[in-house]
């Protein structure tokens, strides 16, 4: 199983039927392919849906609906639309019940950082801000390391995008929580050790005696 | 309201005007107005709106052709037009979180100072601003937004000027229609009226100053 799929299907693991629940772009939007069976969520796109489907078979895509990047969608039965205010006012009024984002950097306590490389790459924040900000449950989807260097570092070197904590962290190594303030290493993929995982990781982290395998 | 000619509705725009445009990556973008903004070579706007599309789409063509000297959005990484114009000076912009940037507009086109949010807090997003606390939690003052014209895209208009708007092609359209002190609107379909019934109608007529005849 390749780095994205373990990562993709062990947050789709996260989900309960019910939840409304935003995915971002990359990782994030692998989840939506690994939703186990008899799950039923609600999927929202930042810019004014609820029930976003799959991407459209060619010819059957409409240029009035589309995803947060702009691209063709499709709406499943009991769709709904809205305005970008109402959207957000969804996100940050506490509606949201999980957030999936990517990460470039999360530090020991779990604070995140995702939106700029300073004299490099700036996009923009977009929604992450109000996603990280607002939504019931933070969830970054992340290789663990990016050209060897660990992400999951002691204090973020790049701009953060909250000073909200992430609930949890899941790459292709670890699932990684932080109860009270710390990070702290709470699955191990199959075929990984503890030693790894702690060698690819800046960040200190807290650890039970022995730590499960992840369930995927 | 009054129904205009593309070419007339642009000519009532000067350059340096400010400007709200709706639409989201290019869905929603009123662009038989952007393309006549072009043919008519408006300078110095200064755009409003939830990101500057793809360099040959919605306001990615503004950008293109130079048009833009400032812009306010929440998202720039598919222009990369846009980031080098930014770069090199050529044009300001001013990043701002999606739903803060959203929610002054609607506070511009509400009689509202402007909204408390958490978003931002602790990050750059807060320099330079008031932070207030309510019941122990920090908000920041966000002021409101308005603009000289609001570019409004519809799915539907009513030979009145009542506006539906069609899937996620809605996004910014309805809440700009309040804060633009002229309201210019487009729209794929017009239709008599009644066909938009009174509960169907998201951006009422009263507000919209001109509609723009379709070919």
């Amino acid at each position: 199983m390749d780095a994205q799929t373990i990562i993709a299907k062990r947050i789709a693991r996260e989900l309960r039927s019910g939840m409304l629940v935003n995915l971002g772009i990359g990782i994030p939007t692998l989840v939506a392919n690994h939703v186990p069976a008899g799950i039923n969520v609600f999927f929202q796109s930042e810019n004014g849906l609820i029930g976003t489907g799959a991407v459209p078979e060619e010819g059957m895509s409409h240029p009035t609906l589309t995803d947060a990047g702009g691209g063709p969608v499709t709406a499943l039965p009991g769709a709904c639309t809205f305005d970008s205010a109402m959207s957000f006012a969804l996100i940050r009024g506490g509606h949201l019940s999980m957030t999936v984002l990517g990460a470039l950097q999360v530090d020991a306590q779990g604070r995140l950082a995702n939106w700029m490389i300073p004299g490099k790459m700036v996009p923009g924040m977009g929604g992450a801000m109000d996603l990280v900000t607002g939504a019931k449950r933070v969830i970054v989807a992340m290789q663990h390391t990016a050209k060897g260097k660990p992400k999951l570092v002691k204090r973020c070197t790049l701009p953060l995008t909250s000073i909200r904590p992430v609930d949890l962290v899941v790459t292709e190594m670890a699932v990684v929580g932080f109860p009270n303030g710390r990070a702290t290493l709470l699955e191990i993929a199959p075929g990984v050790s503890v030693a790894q995982v702690i060698e690819a990781t800046e960040a200190p982290l807290d650890k039970a005696d022995r730590v499960p395998e992840m369930e995927l | 309201m009054r129904t205009i000619s593309v070419e007339d509705a642009v000519a009532m725009i000067p350059n340096g005007a400010s400007l709200m445009i709706g639409g989201f990556m290019g869905t929603g973008t009123p662009e038989r107005v952007i393309d006549e903004l072009v043919r008519q070579g408006k300078r110095d706007l200064v755009v409003i709106a939830n990101d500057t599309a793809t360099p040959a789409r919605g306001i990615g063509k503004l950008v293109a052709a130079g048009l833009v000297g400032k812009t306010i959005a929440s998202h720039i990484g598919l222009n990369p037009d846009t980031q080098k114009k930014m770069i090199a000076g050529d044009m300001a912009v001013d990043l701002v979180p999606q739903g803060t940037l959203i929610e002054r507009i609607r506070a511009g086109g509400c009689g509202l100072g402007g909204i408390l949010t958490p978003t931002g807090v602790g990050t750059v997003v807060e320099e330079g601003k008031r932070k207030i606390d309510v019941d122990g939690k920090s908000y920041l003052l966000e002021t409101a937004l308005q603009a000289d014209f609001a570019l409004v895209h519809a799915f539907l208009a009513d030979y009145m000027g009542n506006l539906a708007y069609a899937l996620t092609a809605r996004n910014f359209n309805p809440v700009i229609a309040m804060a633009g002190s002229t309201v210019i609107a487009t729209s794929d379909h017009i239709v008599p009226v009644g066909v938009i019934a009174p509960d169907h109608v998201v951006t009422p007529a009263a507000i919209v100053d001109y509609l723009v005849a379709n070919r």
